[in-house]
């Protein structure tokens, strides 16, 4: 693809997110708010420093990036995974557990391991779903999303049970010691080495679907059922039982990351709905998982920007969310600007 | 168990229960007609801003009407996208679950800030039912309560009927099975479909409206509290029926009751996973019922051009 | 005249796709009272005139006239206000629902009340007024695919539909239902209703008709009384003369060398197929095909080549008997665009899409871009390049595409499916030409085409589907268009 054509498939996408902040400013004014205040608060909040860049945008990119692929992954293979959440809360769980347990008696490896369990536990949390869809025919959507109020419920078990702090009054679990925390990436930033390894997926996620064997099966059973059974001959359901579980470990990945890197505790509101802001992540990156590293920056910015226009300018920070909604329906509404999408809308065949 | 504490636990039941059959009714009609609403949460925040709006206005009764305004208003926003549009209905509903829950938020905000907003309104006022509100146990928790829980025990026979007694009942299942038939047969699918969508709406809406004026008398962000996701289990529980809707909201109405029986005796239950059980139970119904008929047939497919 | 007598009349119909006129100046008289037989091949014009009696479509030029009123249909609405729709193969029936709840969904009025009691006594009654066995309670999905069709016309006839008209009634049904259907058919019009029933079963309009219309190329090539017409004079009218078109082509143009005949390479040994409605799609059926042969198969549509190709493709397994398959099978299915190729995908990816199934670790891209390169010459592929999209390529280059990634690893057999749908004569003679060098090349090679002529011009023997049976019969443009449609 020639530069040009590459940089006009970024317009449209742009021009839908300038649209949402247009119509929200709108609502601001209507509302007795400062849009101009509000956004000189925002992008000071988001990018305006280096603490505001790397302590705020950047770290919150982090999550969105692989909850953003791991929603792709899913919706490449046309499997609608909205569990991105519980799935992101059973690795956070998993992770955390793995390093309050074993503490630091085999030294920096329990991150690793911390991190392994994390994803084994998305990827098992995920499987739920994926074994209900293919032994039951239980519809995904619904499934995942029930696996989200089972994932939280079992986060507030833990955090009030098990793992609960030692002085038990908090519902959050014990704080991990430094040799199960993730690196930080520079010296008093909060930015940490998990923010390395979600760019580093995106790379890998795209060179697998461009790549490799698995990769290319995935996106011809997301592009048409019937031609992956038919000329491929592809076990459709197979296909996207698995791209459910790798969904689910992405996600688990997240969670164990956030754990390690952010909060290092564990507790129930670890995810801010990340797993809905992964779905616009995802769907405004057009599945490619280099467009999601800009997407998830952008609504990594957006997040950042929001708390300091809360902080600063008294806007609140819900408007973020409607800037959110608004780009999905945008993405939804605005032809051509999801050509992956369409694709995997034709799923009347089966 | 002191009669006290039984009473208690069947009240609290029955006001938890209020808010989700309301949603769980309007979610039951959309699914029957084979769309999946998840924008219902939206819908529901939609409603309670409204609601605590329309009191602070006009009082109570006109509040609750505004909030199944509201809710209406974003069922629109959905059946545009997915019926003029045709874009895919879970992507739709995530992203109107977030337009409800954020706009609500902001605009609630935005009165607080300037000053144009109480923290209290109103509520409805409970009409004990001569006779019926002193039976023994349930009189109080069933037949002493606000008229927007009446309004339930109307609209659930009522929706039954409609369902399984007029023809419109029978080409609205009919679409949830098989859009195809119901065009060969000369109606229209699309318009059948937005009917039960803007009816939804309306119920997710007032269901949203009894957190306030039936309730708490006042609006908190995230007071949705993803009523309108468990509005989805429930309708799934219940298998895509009136009377199974019923069963599913007393059931998740109980165990988030639970939460106040365990306090009153003072259990060492571990009520989280209590409240876990409902979305377990539901995940197993699923399972174990796939081969007899559950789900309508086309729930969650776009409809094809033309229809 | 004025149309007297006359149920339903279509005059001097007129209507064109494009450039091509699917009716031409056609009419179709069905007499009051009596059991009409419209007839034609594949392609001759039956469905659009069915589609625009019931206003799905609207005509060109030409009137219809209703007890012989003229009528103008602007939607498919205005027709079924008229009580006119078809009982189609495809069953509008919800299989979730009752009979009774299905009669009721057609009904007019969405306000009117559906009580449970009433509608089941009106189906009963009806039912039983017409003399069909129907349980209203049932549910349309545990019942048998004639009791199906049963419910579809009592639903017609609970509309007061003016003239019953049927689409292939008897496709789907067994011989013994088909039969009682036809009998019921006979019965029902002497009692003084009017049925219009399209066929390709030329016995069953013979034996059970009162007249007959027979459709050829978009023209009525004849109308008459059964009484006064025979079969030879029908099999002629459905058939035309003899074509002695250009296709003798691609025999001609085969470049290879004929080898001997292989040893046997595809083979179905008492095979079956029941279909997840549980119609019985293909009888035990036993088929061998040798390397270098090319197998024609020609069937009026639903007559059972469908499964026996896919059989042969290795793309379903037989419901009972065996299937020998080689280790590759190339196939050509007829719907490229559901089952051959990813229109917005690069012809790279689109040859990868063979053998993928199997395929292990990273992609050589390199190599496949090759493959791709090299089909596109051999195969005089134009219009794209190795970048380009499958949707650049016009629909005879799309087809030239398929045909060379099915045959890229040299498969020993290779089954085709209506291979030239769509193309232009010379695109159609190219993938002819290449599917017969194939079996020269000595691949067993299956062709399903609804062109007897691309049979005739292509194939080394031919075998006729009919109602889900498997004949072979002579390469004989007559034997073979009387066995597709029952004449043997």
């Amino acid at each position: 693809m020639s530069l040009l054509r590459r940089l006009s498939a970024g317009v449209a996408p742009a021009l839908v997110v300038l649209a949402a902040i247009a119509v929200v400013a709108l609502v601001m004014m209507v509302t007795g708010f400062d849009p101009v205040a509000a956004a000189r608060a925002a992008v000071r909040g988001a990018v305006g420093s280096e603490f505001a860049l790397f302590s705020a945008t950047l770290k919150r990119t982090t999550p969105l990036l692989m909850l953003g692929l791991a929603v792709a992954v899913a919706f490449r293979a046309g499997v609608l995974n909205i569990g991105a959440d519980g799935q992101f809360l059973a690795g956070a769980a998993a992770a955390c557990a793995f390093g309050l347990a074993v503490g630091d008696a085999v030294g920096r490896s329990v991150l690793l391991g911390a991190l392994a369990v994390g994803i084994l536990a998305g990827a098992l949390w995920a499987g739920v779903a994926a074994w209900l869809k293919r032994r039951f025919n239980v519809m995904e959507v619904v499934s995942t999303l029930l696996l989200n109020f089972v994932a939280l419920n079992l986060v507030g078990f833990l955090v009030r049970g098990p793992l609960q702090e030692p002085t038990g009054a908090y519902p959050a679990s014990a704080t991990l010691l430094s040799a199960a925390r993730l690196p930080l990436l520079l010296d008093g930033q909060r930015l940490h080495v998990g923010f390395v390894f979600s760019v580093g997926l995106a790379i890998a996620a795209w060179w697998f679907f461009r790549s490799t064997a698995a990769g290319f099966q995935i996106r011809v059973t997301g592009a048409s059922r019937t031609v992956a059974a038919s000329a491929g001959r592809l076990d459709v359901d197979g296909v996207q039982m698995w791209s459910l579980v790798a969904s689910g470990a992405i996600a688990g990945l997240a969670g164990a990351c956030e754990v390690t890197g952010v909060t290092y505790a564990l507790y129930e509101g670890l995810s801010p709905g990340y797993g809905y802001t992964a779905i616009a992540t995802a769907l405004l990156g057009g599945l490619n998982p280099l467009g999601i590293i800009m997407s998830a920056a952008l609504f990594g910015a957006l997040g950042a920007g929001a708390d300091a226009m809360q902080r600063d300018a008294g806007v609140p920070a819900e408007f973020a969310t409607v800037v959110t909604a608004l780009v999905v329906l945008g993405v939804l509404a605005v032809p051509g600007v999801m050509k992956n999408w369409a694709r995997i809308t034709g799923r009347g065949e089966q | 168990m002191p009669t006290a504490v039984l009473d208690g636990f069947l009240e609290a039941t029955v006001r938890s229960a209020t808010p989700l059959a309301f949603a769980a009714l309007g979610e039951l009609v959309a699914e029957r007609s084979g769309v999946m609403n998840i924008g219902l949460e939206g819908a529901i925040a939609a409603g309670a801003l409204a609601a605590f709006l329309g009191a602070q206005i006009a009082g109570p009764e006109i509040g609750f009407v505004a909030g199944g305004v509201a809710g209406a208003l974003v069922a629109a926003v959905f059946a545009f996208f997915v019926l003029a549009l045709r874009s895919q209905q879970i992507i739709v509903g995530a992203a109107v679950s977030m337009l409800g829950i954020g706009l609500s938020a902001s605009i609630h905000r935005a009165m607080v800030s300037a000053g144009a907003s109480t923290a209290q309104v109103q509520t409805l006022a409970s009409l004990p039912v001569p006779g019926l509100s002193t039976l023994p146990v349930v009189g109080d928790a069933l037949f002493a309560q606000p008229i927007s829980t009446y309004l339930l025990y109307f609209l659930f026979p009522l929706t039954g009927w409609v369902l399984y007694h007029t023809v419109f009942g029978v080409a609205l299942r009919a679409t949830g099975e098989r859009p195809l038939a119901v065009v060969a047969a000369g109606h229209s699918a699309a318009k059948i479909q937005l009917a039960a969508l803007i009816f939804g709406g309306v119920l997710a809406g007032l269901g949203g409206a009894t957190l306030v004026v039936a309730q708490t008398g006042t609006f908190s962000d995230g007071m949705s509290a993803g009523r309108g996701f468990i509005a989805i289990a429930i309708v799934a529980l219940g298998r895509w029926t009136p009377r199974g809707v019923v069963v599913g909201v007393l059931v998740f109405g109980a165990v988030s009751a639970l939460q106040f029986l365990a306090q009153a005796m003072a259990w060492n239950v571990p009520y989280t996973l209590v409240l876990a059980s409902p979305y377990v139970l539901t995940l197993a119904a699923m399972a174990i019922f796939r081969g007899s008929r559950t789900a309508p047939a086309a729930l969650g497919q776009p409809l094809d051009g033309g229809l | 005249m004025s149309g007297e007598g006359f149920a339903l009349e279509l005059r001097g119909i007129t209507k064109r796709f494009g450039a091509t006129a699917a009716l031409n100046d056609a009419s179709l008289a069905v007499r009051s009272g009596s059991l009409h037989m419209l007839l034609g091949e594949n392609g001759a014009g039956k469905t659009t005139f069915l589609n625009i009696a019931t206003g799905n479509l609207q005509p060109d030029t030409g009137a219809i006239l209703l007890n012989g009123q003229p009528v103008v249909w602007r939607h498919r609405a205005d027709a079924l206000a008229a009580g006119l729709s078809a009982v189609s193969q495809h069953f509008s029936l919800v299989p979730a629902m009752t009979v009774a709840e299905n009669v009721a969904l057609a009904g007019p009025r969405l306000g009117a009340k559906y009580n449970r009691r009433e509608a089941e006594d009106t189906v009963r009654r009806i039912a039983n007024n017409v003399g069909l066995d129907l349980d209203p309670a049932a549910m349309v999905g545990d019942l048998s695919v004639a009791a199906q069709q049963r419910a579809e016309i009592v639903k017609a006839i609970a509309r007061n539909a003016p003239v019953l008209m049927l689409d292939e009634p008897t496709a789907v049904l067994s011989p013994p239902d088909a039969a009682e259907l036809l009998l019921w058919l006979r019965g029902f019009v002497s009692s003084g209703r009017t049925v219009v029933v399209i066929t390709h079963r030329i016995r069953e309009a013979m034996g059970y008709g009162d007249e007959v219309t027979v459709l050829r190329r978009g023209q009525t090539a004849l109308s008459a009384p059964i009484s006064s017409t025979s079969e030879q004079e029908v099999v002629a009218a459905i058939l035309g003369a003899t074509d002695t078109g250009p296709l003798a082509f691609a025999r001609q143009h085969s470049t290879a060398v004929r080898q001997t005949l292989g040893t046997s390479v595809l083979a179905l040994h008492a095979a079956s197929v029941i279909d997840a409605g549980g119609a019985r799609r293909l009888r035990t059926t036993s088929l061998e095909v040798r390397g270098g042969e090319v197998v024609g198969v020609a069937g009026v549509e639903g007559a059972g080549q469908y499964q026996l190709l896919r059989l042969l493709a290795g793309r379903i397994s037989p419901t009972s008997g065996r299937v020998t398959l080689p280790p590759s099978v190339g196939f050509v299915p007829e719907d490229r665009h559901r089952d051959a190729l990813i229109a917005d995908f690069s012809l790279v990816e689109n040859m990868a899409l063979r053998g993928i199934e199997a395929r292990r670790g990273v992609m050589p891209w390199a190599h496949v871009a090759l493959q791709v390169q090299s089909a596109i010459t051999a195969f005089d592929v134009r219009g794209g390049d190795v970048r380009s999209t499958a949707s650049a390529l016009s629909g005879g280059n799309q087809q030239k595409f398929v045909l060379a990634r099915e045959l890229a690893d040299a498969p020993q057999a290779l089954v085709v499916e209506n291979p030239t749908r769509g193309l232009d004569v010379r695109a159609s003679q190219e993938i002819l030409t290449r599917v017969r060098d194939s079996a020269a090349a000595g691949s067993a090679v299956v062709m399903y085409s609804s062109d007897i002529n691309e049979l005739l011009a292509t194939a080394d023997r031919v075998v006729v589907c009919f109602a889900g049976e498997v004949y072979e019969t002579t390469l004989d443009s007559d034997a073979i268009g009387r066995a597709m449609v029952g004449v043997r």
